[in-house]
């Protein structure tokens, strides 16, 4: 409760000029592919944060990338959603530091990554490079203004790293945001998302195509701001 | 191959720190045991056990698959109430369903 009450207070007499985002989920939600659509939105379509594969746990470091300025009054032509009037109204923008933060896991097995073709030493090195990932994600929760959290909507959502995730950042009193991921693939359930966690806004998108990116922004700078 | 499953009182739980009980939960995981704790833990402390775990993952020890009933608001939404958690080695027990109220897991030593 204390975390939650200086929060407030910080928030109400020192307003951030830039905020500062983290992307968290389980692996392979798309976490990666979402930062990099940010970046590519807004920064640079050349400049990447970061490599997406199917293999779980590619992305085994936290990657911050600085001063991403949201600006929703400007034509986002790189996405497939037509452009909300609603939100172009709002001239919303919001500066903001992009955290793109390695998959929360409770299990990495370096067997599972044999699967993948690596051999045995490949493998058991990332997979301690894995297991440090997950604390330093962790760690910068200490330091996150706000969460996109990510997750599959074509997976079943009520694990218990998604609770922990929730939990934690209501005790902490840091604003979250669930981005249903995946919606452009044919089994994804998006409301089987927002059924498991009602008090939470959750906005489907995919991460991959673009669709519904636009509305996310503006949910964006509605929370974040 | 026997399968130790620990139940841990309310009583018990209270009565140690936070560090104290993920101590307690992970040396009783990492030795094969499967721990069911009444009470549970809260979201931060299974935030830290994930953390701990992680620290001593290795060949033989993968991690955790650790599993709980949500937690319940109390008075004035001001503090919320944790119910139960159960934790065992990701090698052994794997969740297969979670509900609001209930919990399925298959614990198999293969």
């Amino acid at each position: 409760m204390k975390g939650v009450f200086s929060r407030l207070l910080m928030a109400l007499l020192f307003k951030k000029k830039r905020v500062k985002i983290g992307i968290y989920g389980p692996p392979n939600a798309g976490k990666t592919t979402l930062a990099n659509r940010i970046v590519h939105t807004f920064v640079d379509e050349e400049d990447d944060v970061g490599v997406s594969t199917e293999v779980p746990h590619e992305t085994r470091r936290v990657v911050k990338r600085e001063g991403v300025n949201i600006d929703l009054t400007k034509n986002l032509s790189q996405d497939n959603t037509a452009s909300n009037p609603k939100t172009k109204r709002s001239k919303a923008k919001l500066a903001l530091d992009v955290v793109d933060t390695p998959g929360l896991a409770t299990k990495i097995d370096f067997r599972d990554f044999m699967a993948y073709g690596m051999d045995e030493e490949v493998a058991k090195r990332r997979a301690k490079e894995a297991t440090e990932g997950v604390i330093e994600a962790i760690k910068w929760l200490d330091d996150i203004d706000g969460v996109l959290l990510l997750m599959d909507s074509t997976e079943d959502p009520y694990t218990q790293t998604n609770v922990i995730i929730i939990g934690n950042m209501e005790a902490r009193g840091i604003p979250v945001i669930i981005a249903a991921n995946k919606v452009d693939l044919p089994d994804s359930s998006p409301q089987r998302i927002k059924n498991a966690f009602p008090q939470h806004q959750v906005v489907p998108i995919s991460a991959l195509k673009g669709d519904n990116i636009e509305a996310l922004y503006g949910e964006m700078a509605k929370a974040f701001r | 191959m026997q399968i130790e499953m620990r139940l841990i009182s309310k009583d018990k739980m209270e009565s140690m720190s936070s560090m104290e009980k993920l101590r307690f939960v992970l040396d009783g995981v990492k030795s094969g045991n499967i721990v069911v704790l009444e009470g549970g833990l809260t979201s931060e402390e299974q935030m830290k056990l994930i953390e701990l775990t992680m620290i001593e993952v290795s060949e033989d020890f993968p991690g955790i698959e650790m599993s709980g009933y949500p937690s319940k608001s109390g008075f004035l939404n001001l503090r919320k109430k944790t119910r139960l958690t159960v934790v065992g080695p990701a090698n052994t027990m794997k969740t297969i369903k979670k509900g609001k109220d209930l919990i399925s897991a298959i614990i198999s030593s293969t």
